[in-house]
């Protein structure tokens, strides 16, 4: 059976990011930037998954990393600096300050880390909306540039998705590698049972700021790409309940699992725009199947189909080991 | 010094609420391990049921009681049965999550079925001013530092004096040892969620007639309840009461002496000092941490 699930997997995965680059070419201009929106929600799930997910440790300050980048990118590019050295100086920035964030979990966990990132996000909100020498305030930041790549412009809706589309693909290959390397499974070591991985030698310290640095850091490329995507901002979209609102795609689409962050960001951008009937009761439902979904599975969606793909295994196996032991026994 | 008067009474009566609701979280939080997120709106929506009451014809002091009642029920009892027992064996963290999924269900059923625009409210107290010391003191102020003392020394009353709370206290100090002796702790641990539904209708009524009923006014409230909660000491009645009153005047103080536009980032750094520093909180005793 693995030896079909392999190539399957690939092509599925290639059928995927075909259909990303080919299908939106004849999207309208609502259609792509609906569509960018959840490539820039996506990367910023995925560095949250990172600290929520595989790391373990509770973080309600995304939505602020997502807003530094914003504005570090704003800030650069409406004063003519190229977009690439503000995502850099995005990815630095976000990675410096999540660093830091980083210090109170290394002295408290869960609830409380859950406050203390609440309130950071409280804060960053306050300092977004009153330094308006930086900021603009609340007339925030508008004629945010698009960028240059290889002399192509991308002021049109569809260079600019596939601006935000080859950003998804190399921070996905980015994370792909990090979590199945030796920092990856440190980072799960950290999750089961800090206590033991201490005892064998994990640093316990340096990666629960690592993974809080780096899951930072990806906010910050989030951000850095919506600024340009919505060519405008102001403090608004940047408070807690952004980063509610990723904890929640984190959770929904399935914490410590790689796809989870793309499925819960696709539900959270994507199915309003669908569900449009709905008209003002979306939120409303939303949260009703968030907390039924929750009642069934705290693994989200993703941990449905693992535990249904369990038991099929499990199924299959002792099946096979029931055939084993007839055979053993006709033998004998 | 008139200006500092009149603050510090305005901040106790704020913080006086802030209590109510702190006192409420930490409740569940010792009986059960439930961190609700949607404490804030749980503080929004009674003020809502008792203006639909009063919208169908009832008069004021029936609606008080209908909006309580119905609180009791959809906060203490529906939330208990249908939202904190199927979450409880998932975990502390997962039924947290579920509490914020909670809170915005709340906050938008609200926005759809009642208004998106800010209600007045009546207050259960007259307008008007009374002399105290030579200051001007509002019976606004007044009325509601003591139904908040009421209901506080009522509830401590119960805990430390009656034999229902001593069996609530043993619930929530050791569930294991407590059902050996004959404690009924699932009734236990309902009663201080009905306990709590009560608390938050109350502080509801308080502060509704102050800062207007509005669908999204519980963030802020939900927020100063749990800095209140943590800074006093997430395992303590009294340590909730104390962060209450103090994340009240710090407020009130931090408006006037800092800037209105960083006011709400006073309570917030006094918080992450707290949970730096001293993170059972200042009066918390510290919990043993389970690995």
């Amino acid at each position: 059976m693995s030896d079909f699930a392999k190539p399957l997997k690939i092509a599925l995965g290639l059928a995927i990011v075909a259909a990303l680059i080919v299908v939106p070419m004849n999207f309208n201009r609502y259609g792509l930037f609906i569509l960018s929106q959840w490539a820039v929600m996506s990367i910023a799930a995925m560095g949250l998954n990172l600290t929520l997910g595989y790391a373990g440790q509770v973080s309600l300050a995304q939505g602020a990393f997502v807003g530094i980048g914003a504005y570090a990118a704003a800030i650069m590019t409406t004063h003519g600096w190229p977009l690439p050295a503000a995502i850099l100086v995005a990815i630095v920035l976000s990675f410096a300050i999540g660093w830091v964030l980083g210090y109170p979990a290394l002295r408290v966990q869960h609830h409380y880390l859950a406050f203390v990132t609440l309130a950071f996000s409280t804060l960053a909100f306050l300092v977004f909306r009153n330094e308006s020498w930086l900021t603009g305030g609340i007339y925030g930041i508008s004629n945010i540039p698009r960028p240059h790549i290889f002399g192509i412009a991308t002021n049109k809706p569809l260079p600019f998705y596939y601006v935000c589309l080859g950003s998804l693909a190399i921070v996905s290959l980015a994370v792909w590698w990090l979590i199945r390397s030796p920092w990856g499974r440190a980072f799960m070591a950290l999750r089961e049972n800090p206590l033991r991985a201490q005892s064998l030698g994990v640093d316990t310290r340096r990666y629960t700021l690592m993974a809080f640095a780096i899951g930072s850091g990806l906010g910050g490329v989030a951000g850095a790409l919506y600024a340009p995507l919505t060519q405008y901002i102001d403090p608004v979209p940047f408070n807690l309940s952004l980063s509610l609102d990723l904890l929640l795609m984190v959770i929904v689409g399935g914490a410590g699992f790689y796809f989870g962050p793309f499925l819960g960001a696709m539900i959270a951008v994507l199915l309003p725009e669908w569900l449009r009937f709905t008209e003002g009761y979306y939120l409303m439902l939303y949260a009703i199947a968030v907390m039924l979904l929750l009642i069934w599975s705290p693994t989200g969606i993703l941990g449905i189909l693992d535990r249904y793909l369990a038991e099929r295994r499990t199924k299959a196996a002792s099946a096979l080991r029931a055939v084993a032991k007839s055979r053993l026994e006709t033998v004998q | 010094m008139s200006n500092l008067f009149d603050l510090l009474v305005a901040g106790f009566a704020t913080g006086a609420i802030y209590a109510l609701v702190a006192v409420g979280f930490t409740l569940l939080w010792q009986t059960s391990q439930t961190i609700n997120f949607a404490q804030g709106e749980f503080v929004m929506l009674p003020a809502f049921l008792m203006l639909a009451t009063m919208h169908v014809g009832a008069p004021f002091w029936l609606a008080i009681i209908l909006g309580i009642l119905l609180s009791i029920i959809l906060l203490g009892l529906a939330f208990k049965m249908l939202l904190v027992d199927p979450m409880m064996r998932h975990g502390v963290l997962p039924l947290a999550i579920a509490t914020m999924a909670l809170a915005i269900g709340i906050k938008e059923s609200v926005k759809q079925f009642y208004s998106a625009e800010a209600s007045p409210f009546p207050s259960i107290v007259p307008t008007g001013d009374v002399s105290i010391l030579g200051h001007a003191v509002s019976l606004q102020s007044i009325g509601v530092l003591a139904v908040a003392i009421l209901a506080v020394l009522g509830l401590t009353t119960l805990l430390s004096r009656t034999s229902l709370g001593h069996q609530m206290q043993a619930a929530a100090q050791n569930p294991t040892v407590a059902r050996i002796i004959g404690v009924p702790v699932e009734r236990m641990i309902l009663l201080t969620f009905l306990i709590n539904a009560f608390l938050v209708a109350l502080a509801s009524l308080l502060i509704t007639p102050i800062y207007l009923a509005k669908f999204s006014s519980g963030e802020v409230l939900g927020q100063a309840a749990f800095i209140a909660a943590i800074v006093g000491g997430f395992n303590q009645v009294r340590g909730a009461i104390a962060g209450g009153l103090l994340i009240g005047v710090l407020d009130n103080l931090a408006a006037a002496y800092v800037s209105t536009q960083y006011r709400a980032a006073v309570p917030m750094l006094f918080l992450i000092a707290v949970i730096l520093f001293r993170p059972q909180g200042l009066l918390g005793r510290a919990e043993e941490r389970t690995v």
